[in-house]
């Protein structure tokens, strides 16, 4: 396992070395010279010969990217405009806000993209089927941004259930902090609950046309074990992996999600570097999480060998 | 979520009578014809906009700030009196634009990219290969607000940055599909009679990888919809004071209790569109599936 892991990790290097290419040129997307934008409204020569020394702009701009590279490598990302930390230590500081509300957003998916899907699997054609599909689309249809607001209106300001907005760490006082984070998670859990839904789905029709499910039954055995014990069991493998996968789109749903309920986590930490032209923390960013995914692709394909174990031969 | 296609799927080319078959298995399904009905009454309302009998979209009425629904004001009215039915109705053009030209872009930049990685194969297939995995490392949002800071705020610099994060998964599944083709022995055939690469390409390949990337197509079309919504509403996208559903709502969670009705109707506009393309996707895969004939 360990060999196979390695393998995948030098397999890729490229790739993260072209993510770090890809993000080196954003900065020289932006119009004009870009020293300019990033030293600020203010235009500080100091400032500006600062960041040109600092950048290398004078330099071609494969060296200026190598110096970059360098740093990054190091760990260092570069400063924050906004508040001058180091961009590494902002994106780490707002992460676990962020996790803590991936996490439960996960746990809500799971406890209904899961049942949901097998239920709807093993009564393929019924109204339970029908129904099932028709709330997984319309979960990958709904804009959940919209749906925060419409929850917002409804669970806040209507029935005051639920608090609209704010952050309690967990640390702090657990039981408030999980029920400030109950909406959000709600919201940004439900396209994943779908795609979950419809993954078990395929995966338990599959399962359920089986040889083993078809001698399990044969055997006598009782169907909720059939259905537990034998059918789910191995349909949940390649479920497994995708529950791995949706890393990035928790990431990016959490952008939104944290914006409408004013989470003070990593996504928030996206928008408001965008709009304060913060564009050293977008790099360190969009590096973060490119690298974040791949590294959770790795971990996919080593879950799945581990639950897979003919894969192993390969 | 951006669906995917299987790239297993619809592998084989399609014959006349299959394609009538697939046809005749479109027409049949409900579900797709519901999503063609919905996406086309969008397209249409949208076509219509600057002909139908509403108040134009910038028009502000200051006495009719904040107005409930009324026979009037069907939808009622936003924060400066404007109708909330026509930026809607207006909104549909930017939101539609937004779906079919960034998918446009997706598609003439991946699709040619994705048959020369599948056709050349090597070293041309290892990196455009590479260069499509970093490109999909990135979380599509996440990447396209990246773009859209960098481009600046606007609808096309938002149409260009989704056009653009969506390519990757256009230059895999055109990939996968020419390399599928290429196996097949009226390639092989075409090859021995001596037909030049662009021939092959233009006869042999691209009509046969077309009916997957027409599929996907649609489902990326929903989801670059909503990407649009969420760029217009983080104000990345559309610009006021021009109207667009994703800044429509960026306003009305401002008012959420003086006024729900401003955040109301655009959200279901955007879901209803977003259903019918996920529907017509769906409908789609189904009819052109060659395992399920």
């Amino acid at each position: 396992m360990l060999a196979f892991i390695g393998r995948r990790i030098l397999i890729a290097i490229p790739t993260v070395i072209l993510i770090s290419i890809f993000v080196f040129t954003l900065q020289h997307l932006l119009p004009g010279d870009p020293i300019l934008v990033m030293a600020g409204e203010e235009r500080d020569p100091a400032v500006i010969e600062a960041l040109r020394e600092k950048y290398r702009m004078n330099d071609p701009i494969p060296v200026q990217y190598l110096a970059w590279a360098g740093a990054a490598l190091q760990g260092d990302l570069g400063i924050s405009l906004r508040t001058q930390q180091p961009v590494l230590e902002l994106i780490g500081g707002k992460l676990p806000v962020t996790i803590q509300l991936a996490v439960m957003a996960l746990i809500i998916a799971i406890l209904i993209g899961i049942p949901a899907g097998v239920l709807s699997a093993y009564r393929k054609g019924t109204w339970i089927d029908w129904l099932a599909n028709i709330v997984a689309l319309s979960g990958l249809s709904v804009p959940n941004f919209w749906l925060g607001i419409m929850l917002i209106l409804l669970v806040s300001v209507k029935l005051g259930w639920l608090p609209a907005s704010g952050y309690m760490p967990l640390s702090e006082d657990p039981m408030q902090s999980i029920k400030v984070m109950l909406m959000p998670a709600f919201v940004l859990g439900t396209a994943i609950a779908a795609t979950l839904m419809r993954h078990t789905r395929s995966a338990m029709l599959s399962v359920l046309k089986s040889d083993y499910v078809r001698t399990a039954r044969a055997k006598g055995l009782r169907e909720r074990v059939v259905l537990v014990k034998h059918a789910l069991r191995n349909a949940l493998v390649p479920v497994v992996t995708v529950i791995t996968l949706l890393f990035g789109e928790l990431l990016a749903g959490a952008v939104l999600t944290e914006q409408i309920f004013t989470i003070p986590g990593f996504g928030k930490l996206v928008v408001d570097a965008v709009f304060n032209r913060d564009y050293a923390v977008v790099q360190g960013i969009v590096l973060c999480t490119g690298i974040a995914f791949i590294a959770m692709n790795i971990l996919a394909d080593a879950a799945y060998r581990v639950l897979n174990p003919r894969m192993s031969d390969q | 979520m951006t669906a995917v296609v299987d790239p297993q799927v619809l592998a084989d080319p399609l014959p006349p009578r299959r394609r009538n078959r697939a046809w005749e298995k479109f027409r049949r399904n409900p579900y797709a014809l519901l999503g063609g009905a919905v996406v086309s009454f969008f397209l249409i309302v949208a076509l219509l906009a600057p002909i139908l009998p509403v108040p134009g979209p910038a028009e502000t009425d200051w006495s009719a700030v904040r107005k409930a629904p009324s026979a009037a004001h069907p939808f009622g009215t936003d924060e400066i009196g404007r109708d909330v039915l026509s930026r809607m109705i207006w909104g549909a053009q930017a939101s539609l634009l937004a779906g079919v030209v960034s998918v446009a872009i997706a598609v003439l930049l991946g699709v040619p990219l994705g048959m020369l990685a599948g056709y050349l194969r090597g070293w041309t297939d290892a990196v455009i290969s590479r260069f499509t995995e970093a490109l999909l490392a990135a979380p599509f949002l996440i990447l396209a607000i990246a773009l859209a800071a960098f481009l600046g705020p606007s609808l096309q610099n938002a149409m260009i940055a989704i056009g653009l994060s969506a390519m990757p998964i256009f230059i895999r599944l055109a990939r996968a599909q020419t390399l599928s083709v290429m196996t097949e022995d009226y390639v092989e055939s075409a090859r021995a009679v001596g037909i030049g690469h662009l021939g092959l390409i233009r006869r042999y390949i691209l009509p046969n990888i077309l009916p997957p990337i027409i599929v996907q197509s649609t489902l990326t079309i929903a989801t670059a919809i909503i990407a649009e919504a969420s760029l217009s509403f983080l104000g990345l996208g559309q610009q006021p004071p021009a109207p667009s559903w994703g800044a429509m709502l960026n306003i009305a969670k401002n008012f959420l209790e003086q006024a729900p009705w401003m955040a109301l109707y655009p959200g279901i506009a955007i879901f209803l569109v977003v259903l019918g393309f996920n529907l017509l996707g769906d409908g789609l895969r189904d009819a052109l599936d060659p395992r399920d004939t």
